[in-house]
């Protein structure tokens, strides 16, 4: 949808899909994109980042390994307190679906750069994990007993008819809400920033200042949103994950 | 009428949606804030479920504005 709209230099020029390496496998476009591109950079990044932080395991840390004991400590606290001790083994899962959304997220931070987690099909095809994975862990936990999720305790008879559809609607509406919630963040933050910086050229001299100053402290907000939206991304996985493990309703 | 014309009203009406999510991300904090207020020592440990308030209601306002983006671009 970006590159009907792009093609010079409009604001959503910045979300065109550029084709690096075509390739076509069994009648699908699985070209190697900038998006591609990204996202292996992205793992080069984060893979490459935790190597060093770790490679001189000392006592008391360094630099590079205190960021590392703090990401850790901080998803792994998110974990405690969302899901129980029962949840540290899915520890793994989560921090890397936190690193990676964060990683992205910044990478995108920085002028002229792609953000991939502008495009709805990746956030959706995370989310859809996400959602696939908690709902694998919950029949395989719970069995058949994962159902009771849509009937809440304490609810008249009667009332089933309306509440358990609700329910399964509201089950079912997660992967989309989380992927939304994901890809608009950032997409329209990323077309704001360039509406406004696009004001900066197009207006007379005298008033150019303002537009400056707006885009200079929104790209602030924006590196709190782009953090905000991964840590809130993780958060509810958590709690999704909560209701697989622990079915609390 | 002009159907592009059309087309731009509809995004346009479509971001209404917003407003909602004004006003409850607005509730959500303006509520925080009061009552980390009366009680600061008990506010840090709410502060993952303000995030998550204000994730929650973001959210609906945003199916709005995915609506206008898919009317003008889709």
């Amino acid at each position: 949808m970006a590159a009907e709209a792009g093609g010079g230099h409009g604001p959503m020029s910045q979300f065109e899909i550029k084709r690096y390496v075509p390739l076509d496998l069994f009648g699908q476009d699985a070209s190697f994109t900038n998006a591609s591109l990204y996202m292996v950079l992205a793992v080069l990044l984060i893979t490459a980042f935790f190597a060093a932080a770790m490679r001189n395991r000392a006592l008391v840390p360094g630099r590079l390994q205190s960021v590392a004991e703090m990401s850790y400590e901080f998803i792994a606290n998110m974990v405690r307190e969302n899901v129980g001790d029962e949840g540290m083994k899915y520890f793994p899962f989560i921090f890397s679906l936190f690193v990676f959304v964060l990683v992205l997220n910044m990478l995108g931070m920085i002028p002229g750069t792609f953000t991939v987690t502008s495009h709805i099909i990746v956030t959706f095809a995370l989310a859809a994990l996400v959602f696939l994975v908690v709902t694998a862990i919950g029949f395989a936990r719970h069995g058949l007993g994962y159902l009771k999720l849509f009937v809440p305790d304490g609810v008249p008879i009667w009332l089933m008819p309306l509440i358990v559809p609700i329910e399964l609607i509201s089950y079912l509406i997660r992967p989309i809400s989380l992927s939304v919630r994901l890809f608009a963040n950032m997409m329209a933050g990323h077309t704001m920033l360039k509406v406004f910086a696009g004001f900066a050229v197009s207006l007379p001299v005298f008033a150019k200042i303002a537009p400056v100053l707006f885009t200079t402290a929104f790209t602030g907000l924006e590196f709190v949103v782009a953090f905000l939206q991964a840590f809130i991304f993780t958060v509810l996985t958590c709690i999704y994950l909560n209701d697989a493990v622990n079915m609390h309703h | 009428m002009d159907p592009q014309a059309a087309k731009y009203i509809g995004a346009g009406l479509a971001c209404f949606a917003l407003i909602g999510a004004g006003i409850g991300i607005g509730n959500i904090f303006g509520n925080y804030l009061s009552g980390a207020l009366r009680n600061p020592s008990a506010a840090p440990g709410q502060f993952t479920n303000l995030l998550i308030g204000f994730a929650l209601a973001e959210a609906t306002g945003l199916f709005g504005l995915l609506v206008a983006l898919i009317i003008l671009f889709g």
